[in-house]
């Protein structure tokens, strides 16, 4: 039976499949799911009903949406550069933190005493610390990949618990924040260098454009220079770009700079535009869901923010929809993985179509 | 002084080898699957929910027995999955990996919050009992003695895996998937089946690996409990060059470095903040990674999907 039916690869990628891979995904874990929900003995259409109002009904559900889709946006992106080189920097998790670390290290540890700069010039460099932060965090595994070979996948995962050791021992030390009574948090950012809201009394701050701002620059880059060229070339095939005389480590070295600093940037906006200190919890796995966000999106820059806005609504919906009812909201994490996997597969699907064999 | 008192003792010698128990499951699963030219990185997932199914089955009444079996059941499902997406549809194993990992863990916990919307304190089990009717062994007896049947299965599985791979034409055939697989189905071998069998034997293994922490080690199910461990499993089995014997010496290396870990955090002249000792388990395996990277050995065909007649 295995054998009976086989891929066969198509001569052109589909158009139309492509454009309707994501839907397809969406509709098919929308399916899944709604099997758990009624194992949780709830019902379906009014449990994915209240989901989606926790996540679009009101001004207040969108603006919690688009809080969430901020660091979404920026992760994402982290990944979508780094997965197009075929750097697979399971790490933005991390470099979240380190970045979240390094902006309250140039914003707040000084609360514009020590540092008596200008606000923009403090702006611009905490901005730069993170991104630096980032940036070289993933710089390491991604030499070792280039220069040892070692798998950056492992390397970069074994980081983020690193990374999250490395915060609680700045939390409980130098940056322990003397007022919070030993609740585990840093100080906070100077109040002048915190983002602006987006909407009146919400969270939603102006964060989101930095980040929607950052996914046309990477499709630019990707789409109009030599790097996003060589970047592509490279991921396509590194055999060949070497081949052809293309510095293959030096783009690795690029990209990764690039897609940590990127994840670097989504710790300092977090913080200057919703949190104000660091925590140990600040991230819900943010880095992960990047991941995902990236294959929604099928690692194309603007589409990033798309499958963020999804992404987002799909865990704002969740809490909202669980303190209505009996669903608990891990339900989000299951569609967030089963919508990953079918994404997966059905992008297979507009590359290949199934034979059956010997009707050719 | 203190650290030669340390290993003078028989309980440290027990942590270690506590500590090496999943491990040494977790790294026989991940070497399985990679000897067959499969990467596994579901493997964090798969020990997430082999330890709540296992605990699972035997909180609703199971004996301890049948909750392992169960445990290597569910881990061998999530396998297939995984086989089903990395085999039979040749997609990125990386990806693919992750995702069964996020699924694995997210199904895990939604199940562990419906069978349990109001607890506080996470419901307990009767675990395996330590089998101190093997403390009369010499040198060897007090340390086994502190151990539940589960290690025993561990130490007993490296051998058996090792006659698998090596002694046997299955295990040659699947040595042969692994290194290259147009030659396995020129001598009329089924790398698909070949493939997906190891995936789902190594993911039962892994399984295993998870419920003992919820049958062996603990009594409850906690999140986050696996805390990066089948990670730690995905580089161990590159620093035992993917050889059964190697990676229990790896395995048993890595937990004395655990264990040692432990005790230096809880004696008295720690000077080091806690968490940089927390810390050593994820920096040696990066630093295993660095070490063997010139001498890896991968098999050839890892990470390379096998479509018949595509080049």
């Amino acid at each position: 039976m295995i054998g009976a039916w086989r891929l066969e690869r198509r001569t052109e990628p589909s158009r139309t499949a492509t454009a309707l891979a994501p839907l397809a995904a969406i509709a098919f874990t929308l399916l899944v799911c709604a099997a758990l929900v009624a194992w949780a003995g709830a019902p379906v259409g009014q449990t994915y009903a209240l989901l989606f109002d926790g996540a679009f009904g009101s001004r207040f559900a969108i603006s919690e949406t688009l809080t969430r889709a901020t660091p979404l946006i920026l992760t994402g992106l982290a990944c979508a550069v780094a997965f197009r080189a075929r750097l697979f920097n399971i790490g933005a998790e991390g470099q979240l933190y380190l970045g979240a670390l390094a902006a309250v290290a140039v914003g707040g540890m000084h609360g514009g005493e020590a540092l008596d700069w200008p606000m923009p010039v403090l702006f611009a460099a905490m901005m730069a610390a993170a991104a630096l932060a980032g940036a070289v965090w993933l710089l390491i595994p991604a030499l070792m990949k280039a220069k040892l070979g070692v798998d950056e996948v492992v390397t970069t995962l074994l980081g983020n618990f690193i990374v999250l050791l490395i915060v609680s021992m700045m939390l409980d030390g130098p940056m322990k924040d003397p007022m919070a009574m030993g609740w585990p948090q840093s100080v906070a950012l100077a109040s002048d260098l915190e983002l602006g809201k987006l909407i009146e009394r919400t969270r939603a701050h102006t964060g989101l454009l930095w980040a929607a701002g950052l996914a046309v620059i990477v499709w630019l880059v990707n789409r109009y220079t030599v790097f996003g060229f060589r970047m592509r070339a490279v991921g396509a095939n590194a055999h060949a770009s070497k081949f052809l005389g293309l510095p293959v480590t030096r783009v690795m070295v690029g990209t990764a700079l690039l897609s940590g600093a990127l994840a670097g940037l989504a710790g300092a906006i977090e913080v200057a535009g919703r949190t104000s200190y660091v925590t140990l919890d600040m991230s819900p796995g943010y880095g992960y869901s990047g991941v995902v966000v990236a294959m929604l999106a099928a690692l194309h820059p603007l589409g990033v923010v798309a499958a963020a806005v999804f992404v987002a609504g799909v865990l704002v919906g969740a809490d909202s929809m669980s303190r209505a009812i009996a669903v608990p909201n891990y339900i989000a994490d299951v569609i967030v993985a089963t919508a990953l996997l079918s994404m997966l597969v059905a992008m297979l699907f507009s590359q290949y179509r199934l034979r059956r064999m010997g009707a050719a | 002084m203190e650290t030669l008192d340390l290993l003078g003792s028989a309980a440290f010698w027990v942590a270690m080898l506590r500590i090496a128990t999943p491990l040494i499951l977790g790294t026989l699963g991940v070497l399985l699957c990679e000897r067959a030219g499969v990467l596994n990185l579901g493997i964090e997932g798969i020990m997430v929910a082999g330890a709540f199914s296992g605990w699972l089955a035997v909180y609703l009444g199971a004996p301890l027995p049948v909750g392992v079996l169960v445990a290597a059941i569910v881990g061998g499902l999530f396998g297939l999955l995984h086989a089903v997406l990395t085999v039979m549809l040749g997609l990125s194993q990386h990806v693919s990996g992750l995702g069964v990992t996020m699924l694995a863990s997210s199904l895990s916990y939604f199940a562990y919050r419906v069978s349990f919307p109001k607890v506080d304190t996470p419901p307990t089990i009767t675990p395996f009992a330590e089998m101190h009717w093997l403390d009369g062994i010499p040198i060897i007896g007090p340390v086994l003695g502190g151990q539940t049947p589960m290690t025993l299965f561990a130490l007993l599985a490296v051998p058996a895996i090792a006659w698998l791979l090596y002694r046997t034409p299955v295990g040659l055939a699947l040595r042969m998937v692994g290194e290259n697989p147009a030659a396995a189905e020129g001598q009329g071998l089924s790398v698909t089946r070949l493939r997906i069998g190891a995936i789902v034997a190594g993911s039962a293994l892994m399984g295993i690996a998870g419920s003992f922490l919820t049958l062996s080690a603990f009594n409850a199910f906690f999140f986050n409990m696996i805390n990066g461990r089948g990670w730690i499993c995905v580089a161990l089995v590159v620093f035992a060059s993917w050889q059964p014997g190697k990676a229990l010496a790896g395995a048993l290396l890595f937990a004395f470095f655990d264990a040692l870990q432990l005790r230096l955090q809880q004696s008295t002249g720690a000077s080091l903040p806690y968490q940089v000792y927390l810390m050593i388990p994820y920096i040696l395996s990066i630093l295993a990674l660095v070490v063997m990277a010139r001498r890896a050995a991968y098999p050839q065909a890892l990470m390379k999907p096998y479509r018949k007649g595509e080049r």
